[in-house]
C-alpha cells in the first residue's frame, strides 16, 4: 500500500505542534487583553448621560468641591449622587430654559428620579465604604483620576483587585494630608513614600495584614 | 413494656445509663442506645442522603447527571467568569429627607404585637426599607431583646403571599367599592341603630382602636363588638374575676424573686412580657467569681419547654394534674385547704421541700400559674403569692391592659348564637382566622355563612378569607400608625417605615369607615387622639419624643393590691381520671404559635426548642406512653426516609390521624398537640403542613382534658427534625454543667478533668494578634433555647430558607443553632441548650484544608469565608470537628421574587448555589463599627459591636468583643473558672467559648 502522506508532511506536523503552543499562547494573550480591555472593564470609556453632565466644566471650571454634590462621602460608605434638587439649588436660577436641562427640570416637577448611568460600579461581593477612605486622606483623585478634566464621566481604573491591594499594602505610596483629599492635581510637599509613612502614623492607618484580610472587603 | 427486638434497646440504655459516672449527656434516644446508625452519624459531615445523590431524590439530580454537569461546569467556569457587567442605573432622590444619609440605615421604634400585647422594638430601614428588627432598650417588655416572632415579622412583611388588593367574591375591587358597600349597609342600619352589624377582631391592647370602638357605639348602640384569640390567656382573665371579683392584670418581678415555682408556666420563652423575665431570670442566675448567689427554679409541666430546660427541679405532670400540685402546694404553705396526700405520689413528693423553700424567701419567691392552666390554678397562685407576702415585690396587679376583657369564649359563642338566629347583616372580621382556629364543635366554616356580608381583613388569604365575600388586604404594622400597650400598661406609638406595599389598611382604618369621620388618615386618627389625651401646648414636642422613644411616657398601669375574694377558693374539685385513656393537651406551636406564621419560612425552619422539629407538628408523647400504645417507631431513626408510624387519635366521637414523636421527658399517659399546623390556605410555605388539632379542641377543653383514645394505624410519617443533624459525641464532654455548692467548692468542678493541650503542641504557624482579636463567650447557665438567636442571624446575613425535604437531608442552612442534650433517666431526662454558632479557631481545621483559600484567617482572627472563590469542594465542611459550615446544595436563595429582594441587608453578599457559608461574627457589624470608631480616630469601645445573635438575646447569654480588651465583658467572662472551650482537646483553641452552665438544686431534694 503507497503511503497517504508524502514525506514533505512530516515537516507540517512539526510545525503543527510548534504551532499549538504558540496558538495556545496566542489564546491566552488574547483571553488577557481581552479582560483588561477597555471594552471589558469600560475603564476610560466615557458614559453617556441622560443630561450630559460635565465634571470638567463645574469642578474644573466653576470650582466646586466634591462634596458639594457628594454629600455623603465622609459620613457613609456611599459617596452619594446628588437629588434633583442639589442641581436646582442653581438651575433654578441659571440656564433656566436649557433644553439639555430639561430632564432634570422635569424630574423636580414631577418626583420622579433621574437615571444616571453607573461609572464606577463594583461587583456586589465587594463592600467598599467612601467614607473611611476620605477620613485616612485616600484623595477622590488617587481613584477617580482628575475629574476636573472629564467632559463626560468616565472610570479612570478598572477597579480591579489587584489595583485595591496596590494600597492596601502600600498605603504610604498614596495617602495624602486630610485637607487635599479632595484636590485635583495634588502634588506631594516633599517625598511622598515619607509623607505617606508619617500620615500612616498621624492617621493610625492599620498595617497591611489588616488591610489585606479578606473581610476588609468582602462580607 | 415489650423487648421485641424492633423496640428502642432498653437494655442497652439501662447498661449505659448505669454505667455511667457523674453527668452522662446524651442527644437523643438513638445517641442513648448507642444504635450504630446513630455512631456513623457521628462521624459524618451530613447525614448520608445529604451527598446529593440518594435514591429518592430527583433522578434529574442523580449521580450520572451529577458528573456531567460537573464536567460541563468546570469547562464552562473559565467562560462564565468572563461575562461583562451589566450596565446598572442610580436613581438618586429628588429631595433627599433630612435625616437621611445612603448606605446608613436608620432605626425607627415602634412595637410588635402578640395577642394584641406590644413589644418595643427598634426597625432596621435601608433607604426605606424595613430589614432587620432590634429589641427597644427603652421599652420595659423588651429591655433590648426581641423574640423570634419579631425578628421574623420582617419576612412577614415581604411575604409574596399576601393579599395584594381588595376582592370581592373573587373579583378585583377598590377600597372604594367596599366603602360604598359599608355605608350602604350603615344606611340601611340606622334605623334599628346598627342592631345587624357585628365587629369581631382579635384581642387589642390600643387606645386608639378602643376610642373608635366607642364612637361606632355612640353611632350605632345596637351594634355588637366580639373578641376571639384562639391562644389568649383566656383562663388568666376569668382567674382574676373568680378571685378579685374584677378584671385584672398580673405580672411579675422576677428580679426579685428568690424561689420560683412555675406550674406550668413557660415565662422564660412564651407569652406577655417573657423576654423581660428571661432577662430578670438570668441575671440572678448569673454566677461571676464570688458572686455565687441563684434563684431557683421549680418547674411542673407536661412537655418539656425552654423554662423546663432551665428548671433545677422539674417534675413532669399532666396538664390537668397540675390543678392537683397546686392544691397540694397551697396547702403545704397553708393557704388552702386542700389534700395532703393523694394516689399520685408523683405530685406531693416535693410539696414539703418546696413549701419550705418559698417560706424561708416570704416576699421574695414566685408562684406562676401558666396561661393555659384553668382558672383555679391561676387563683390558687394568687393566693399563696399574697399569702407569701409577694404581692407588691415580686407580683404586681394592675387594670387590665386590654381595651375590653371579656371572655372571648362566651363572646364567641355570643356571635354564634346571632349568626344563627340571622341577625347578622354586616359581620367584619378584622384580622385573625376563625374559620380555622374557632373550637371545632361550633363549625364555623358554615356558621359564618349566616351573617349577609362578611368581610375580612387579613394579611394573607386564609381559610376565613374564603368564607368571606370582600377580602380586604392588611397593612403590616410597619406600614402604619398605630398604637399598643406592653405588660403594664405602657404606651407604644407604632409607626410606620413604608408605605402600604399593596394598599392595605389596618383594623384602625377599617373601623373608622364606620364612624361619622370616616376616612381619616390613621396618622391623624393616632394623633389626633393622643392630642386630645394630653392637651398642653407642648402637645407636638411631646408628641416627636414619644413616637421617637417607642414608649409613652407616665402611661404604664398604677399598680393595685386588690384582695383575694373568700369564696374565691372552692374545695377542691375531684380529680379527673384517665381510666385507661390518655390526656390530650393543646398548646400553641413554639414557633408558628396559632396558625398565623404558617406562612413564615424562617419560623416553620427554625427548630423548634427541644424537639428540634421543624416544618411539622407531632402527637408529642413519652417513651412509656409509646411503647404502650406499641408505636415505638421501628428503629427510632427521625431522619430514617422510612418515617415514624401515625396514631390515630380519638376524642369525643371526633379523629385525627397524626404521626408519633417520642419525646423525653414528656409526661406519661399524655399527647401534647401543638396548634396552628394542617392549614388548608395559608401560601406556599404554610399549606397543607403538619396535622390540624383544632379538629380536636372543643370549647369544654381548650387547652387539655382526659378521654383521649390513640391507637396505632397504617401509614407512615417522615419528619424533618435537627435532633440527630450536626451531632458530635456527647460523650466528649461538649456541654458541661455543676451544681452551686459544686462550683462553691471548686469553681472549676464544671470542667474537672478537662484535657487541654499545652499551647506550643500544635503545627500552625503563630499568629500575633495586635489590634483587636474578637470572640464570643456564652453562658450555658442563661440560654433557655428559644431560638430568637437563629432568626435574628437569618434575618441579618440573608440566610435561605431550604424546606422541609432539604431540613430532613441536613441542610438547613442556619448558621447558629441551638443543640439540645439530655442526661438521665429518658423519662425525667435533665436537659440542655448549647448555641452552636461557628468557633473561630485560632488554629482552624478548616482552613488547611481549602484548595482556593475560600477561607483564610483575618488579622484579628476570624476565620474569613470568601463566597466568590469558593468552588464547593466542601473540604472544609468536612474537616470541621464542630459541624457549623453549611453549603448551599441548591439554589437556595430566591433571586426572582421581587418583595424578598427589598428584604434583604444590603451589607451582607447574598450567596448562589456551590457555595460554603459560615458564621461571620456578623462581621458586617465589625467593619461597621470598626469604621465609625476610626473616623473618629478612637478605638472600637466594648459593646459598639453586637452580633445579631447576642443582640437579639433575651438572656444577655451571648456576649461578643475583644479579648485583648481585659475590661471587655467577654474577656472577663472568659477568665471565668466555669469558661471552657468545646473540643479545645483538638487543639483548635476556639474564640467562642462556654461558661459552664450551673443549677442550683435543692438539697432537700433528691437527684
Amino acid at each position: 500500500m503507497p503511503q497517504i502522506f508524502p514525506r514533505s508532511a512530516n515537516a507540517l506536523v512539526r510545525t503543527s505542534l510548534f504551532g499549538a503552543i504558540f496558538f495556545i499562547g496566542f489564546l491566552g494573550w488574547a483571553g488577557y487583553e481581552l479582560d483588561y480591555s477597555h471594552w471589558n472593564t469600560r475603564a476610560r470609556v466615557p458614559q453617556e448621560q441622560l443630561v450630559p453632565f460635565s465634571h470638567k466644566h463645574h469642578v474644573g471650571g466653576e470650582g466646586f468641591d466634591c462634596r458639594y454634590c457628594h454629600t455623603s462621602v465622609e459620613t457613609s460608605s456611599f459617596a452619594g449622587i446628588p437629588p434633583t434638587q442639589i442641581c436646582m439649588n442653581c438651575h433654578s436660577q441659571i440656564w433656566r430654559t436649557s433644553p439639555m436641562l430639561e430632564p432634570v427640570r422635569a424630574s423636580y416637577r414631577t418626583n420622579d428620579s433621574l437615571h444616571w448611568t453607573r461609572v464606577h460600579d463594583l461587583p456586589d461581593y465587594v463592600y467598599f465604604n467612601h467614607s473611611i477612605h476620605v477620613a485616612k486622606g485616600v484623595g477622590c483623585e488617587s481613584c477617580h483620576g482628575r475629574v476636573d478634566t472629564m467632559p463626560l464621566t468616565w472610570e479612570e481604573n478598572a477597579l480591579r483587585m489587584e489595583w485595591c491591594l496596590n494600597c492596601h499594602r502600600h498605603p504610604e505610596k498614596y495617602v495624602r494630608p486630610r485637607e487635599f483629599v479632595t484636590t485635583m492635581g495634588y502634588q506631594p510637599a516633599g517625598d511622598q513614600e515619607e509623607i505617606g509613612r508619617r500620615l500612616m502614623q498621624e492617621y493610625h492607618i492599620q498595617d497591611a495584614r489588616l488591610l489585606t484580610s479578606c473581610s476588609t472587603c468582602h462580607r | 413494656m415489650s423487648d421485641s427486638p424492633n423496640k428502642l434497646d432498653l437494655a442497652a440504655v439501662r447498661a449505659r445509663l448505669e454505667g455511667a459516672r457523674g453527668r452522662d449527656y446524651w442527644r437523643s434516644l438513638e445517641d442513648l442506645a448507642s444504635q450504630p446508625e446513630f455512631q456513623e452519624l457521628l462521624v459524618r459531615e451530613f447525614p448520608q442522603q445529604a451527598v446529593g445523590w440518594s435514591d429518592d431524590e430527583d433522578s434529574a439530580e442523580g449521580r450520572r447527571n451529577f458528573l456531567k454537569l460537573m464536567g460541563a461546569s468546570l469547562a464552562l467556569a473559565g467562560l462564565a467568569a468572563c461575562t461583562r457587567q451589566p450596565t446598572e442605573l442610580i436613581t438618586p432622590y429628588v429631595r433627599q429627607p433630612e435625616e437621611l444619609i445612603p448606605g446608613r440605615p436608620l432605626f425607627y421604634a415602634t412595637a410588635v404585637t402578640l395577642n394584641g400585647v406590644a413589644n418595643g422594638v427598634l426597625a432596621e430601614s435601608h433607604e426605606g426599607r424595613p430589614t432587620k428588627i432590634e429589641g427597644n432598650p427603652e421599652h420595659p417588655a423588651t429591655l433590648g431583646a426581641a423574640d423570634s416572632f419579631a425578628q421574623a415579622s420582617v419576612l412577614q412583611l415581604y411575604d409574596p403571599d399576601r393579599s395584594q388588593t381588595v376582592m370581592f367574591e373573587g373579583e378585583l375591587r377598590d377600597w372604594g367599592a367596599f366603602y360604598g358597600a359599608v355605608r350602604e349597609v350603615l344606611a340601611a342600619q340606622a334605623a334599628s341603630r346598627g342592631a345587624g352589624i357585628r365587629i369581631l377582631t382579635e384581642t387589642t391592647t390600643s387606645t386608639v382602636i378602643a376610642d373608635q370602638i366607642k364612637q361606632i357605639q355612640a353611632l350605632y348602640p345596637a351594634a355588637k363588638w366580639h373578641q376571639w384569640e384562639p391562644a389568649g390567656p383566656h383562663n388568666a382573665r376569668a382567674a382574676a374575676m373568680q378571685a378579685f371579683g374584677q378584671p385584672t392584670n398580673t405580672y411579675y418581678d422576677v428580679a426579685k424573686a428568690n424561689v420560683i415555682v412555675s406550674l406550668d408556666a413557660d415565662f422564660l420563652a412564651s407569652g406577655v412580657a417573657s423576654l423581660r423575665y428571661a432577662r430578670q431570670f438570668a441575671a440572678r442566675r448569673r454566677v461571676r467569681g464570688n458572686q455565687t448567689e441563684m434563684s431557683r427554679l421549680y418547674v411542673v409541666e407536661p412537655m418539656p419547654t425552654p423554662t423546663g430546660t432551665k428548671a433545677d427541679h422539674r417534675l413532669p405532670l399532666r396538664a390537668g394534674d397540675i390543678e392537683e400540685f397546686a392544691w397540694a402546694l397551697a396547702t403545704g404553705l397553708g393557704a388552702a385547704n386542700g389534700p395532703k396526700s393523694g394516689e399520685n405520689v408523683d405530685i406531693y413528693k416535693w410539696i414539703g421541700p418546696i413549701a419550705r423553700d418559698l417560706q424561708a424567701h416570704k416576699g421574695a419567691s414566685l408562684v406562676i400559674a401558666g396561661d393555659y392552666q384553668p382558672p383555679i390554678v391561676h387563683a390558687l397562685a394568687h393566693v399563696m403569692n399574697a399569702s407569701l407576702g409577694n404581692v407588691g415585690h415580686t407580683v404586681l396587679y394592675t387594670d387590665p391592659i386590654e381595651v375590653n376583657p371579656v371572655d372571648q369564649l362566651a363572646s364567641l359563642q355570643d356571635l354564634v348564637k346571632d349568626l344563627d338566629a340571622g341577625a347578622v347583616d354586616l359581620l367584619l372580621v378584622l384580622g385573625g382566622n376563625p374559620v380555622f382556629n374557632a373550637p371545632v364543635e361550633i363549625g364555623m366554616r358554615d356558621r359564618i355563612r349566616k351573617a349577609r356580608l362578611r368581610a375580612h381583613l387579613s394579611l394573607q388569604q386564609d381559610e376565613t378569607s374564603e368564607m368571606c365575600q370582600w377580602n380586604l388586604p392588611e397593612a403590616h404594622y410597619l406600614e402604619t400608625w398605630g398604637d399598643a400597650r406592653a405588660f403594664d400598661g405602657t404606651v407604644t406609638i407604632q409607626q410606620p417605615l413604608i408605605e402600604p406595599l399593596y394598599g392595605g389598611r389596618s383594623v384602625l382604618q377599617v373601623l373608622n369607615m364606620l364612624t361619622d369621620k370616616p376616612l381619616t388618615s390613621p396618622y391623624d386618627l393616632v394623633k389626633g387622639y393622643w392630642a386630645a389625651q394630653h392637651k398642653s401646648a407642648d402637645f407636638e414636642t411631646w408628641w416627636r419624643r414619644a413616637v421617637h422613644d417607642g414608649v409613652v411616657p407616665g402611661t404604664a398601669l398604677p399598680t393595685k393590691t386588690p384582695a383575694v375574694r373568700g369564696g374565691a377558693i372552692t374545695a377542691p374539685a375531684a380529680p379527673r381520671r384517665l381510666g385507661g385513656t390518655l390526656e390530650v393537651i393543646f398548646r400553641p406551636d413554639p414557633t408558628i404559635y396559632d396558625g398565623r406564621f404558617a406562612n413564615n419560612g424562617w419560623l416553620q425552619e427554625l427548630p423548634k426548642p427541644i424537639t428540634k422539629l421543624t416544618w411539622d407538628n407531632a402527637a408529642y408523647m413519652s417513651l412509656a406512653t409509646a411503647n404502650r400504645l406499641g408505636v415505638m417507631p421501628e428503629d427510632e431513626l427521625y431522619w430514617s426516609t422510612d418515617g415514624v408510624p401515625m396514631v390515630e387519635l380519638t376524642y369525643q366521637g371526633r379523629t385525627l390521624k397524626a404521626p408519633v414523636f417520642v419525646q423525653p421527658g414528656h409526661v406519661n399517659g399524655a399527647i401534647t398537640l401543638h396548634l396552628g399546623y394542617g392549614r388548608t390556605k395559608a401560601g406556599r410555605a404554610g399549606t397543607g403542613m403538619g396535622f390540624n388539632p383544632y379538629g380536636l379542641r372543643t370549647s369544654q377543653a381548650l387547652w387539655n382534658d382526659v378521654g383521649l383514645e390513640a391507637k396505632k394505624t397504617t401509614g407512615t410519617y417522615v419528619f424533618a427534625s435537627t435532633q440527630n443533624e450536626h451531632v458530635l459525641d456527647s460523650r466528649r464532654h461538649l456541654y458541661r454543667e455543676a451544681t452551686i455548692e459544686e462550683y462553691k467548692k471548686n469553681p472549676e468542678a464544671a470542667n474537672e478533668g478537662a484535657e487541654a493541650p499545652p499551647r506550643g503542641l500544635t503545627l500552625y504557624p503563630d499568629f500575633p494578634y495586635n489590634g483587636y482579636a474578637w470572640g464570643m463567650a456564652i453562658d450555658l447557665t442563661a440560654c433557655t433555647g428559644c431560638g430568637a438567636c437563629v432568626v435574628a442571624c437569618q434575618a441579618e446575613n440573608n440566610i435561605a430558607v431550604v424546606g422541609k425535604d432539604q431540613v430532613r437531608r441536613g441542610r438547613a442552612m442556619h448558621w447558629i443553632r441551638v443543640d439540645n442534650y439530655y442526661s438521665g433517666d429518658p423519662n425525667n431526662p435533665s436537659l440542655y441548650n448549647q448555641p452552636v454558632p461557628c468557633m473561630q479557631c485560632e488554629d482552624a481545621p478548616c482552613e488547611l484544608v481549602c484548595p482556593v483559600q475560600a477561607t483564610t484567617h483575618s488579622a484579628e482572627g476570624l476565620n474569613d469565608m470568601v463566597y466568590n472563590r469558593c468552588v464547593g469542594t466542601r473540604y472544609c465542611s468536612n474537616n470541621c470537628p464542630y459541624k457549623v459550615r453549611r453549603f448551599n446544595f441548591y439554589l437556595f436563595q430566591d433571586f426572582e421574587t421581587p418583595s424578598l429582594k427589598l428584604m434583604r441587608n444590603p451589607d451582607v453578599s447574598v450567596r448562589s448555589r456551590g457555595v460554603m457559608e459560615k458564621c461571620t461574627y456578623c462581621v458586617q457589624r465589625i467593619n461597621a463599627a470598626k469604621i465609625d470608631a476610626e473616623r473618629a480616630d478612637r478605638k472600637v469601645r466594648d459593646g459598639d459591636i453586637q452580633t445579631a445573635c447576642q443582640a437579639t438575646c433575651p438572656n444577655e447569654a451571648i456576649i461578643f468583643g475583644n479579648i485583648n480588651d481585659p475590661d471587655s465583658r467577654v474577656a472577663k467572662m472568659k477568665a471565668e473558672k466555669l469558661n471552657y472551650g468545646m473540643l479545645a482537646d483538638l487543639n483548635t483553641r476556639p474564640r467562642t467559648t462556654y461558661l459552664a452552665g450551673l443549677r442550683n438544686p435543692n438539697p432537700e431534694i433528691e437527684g
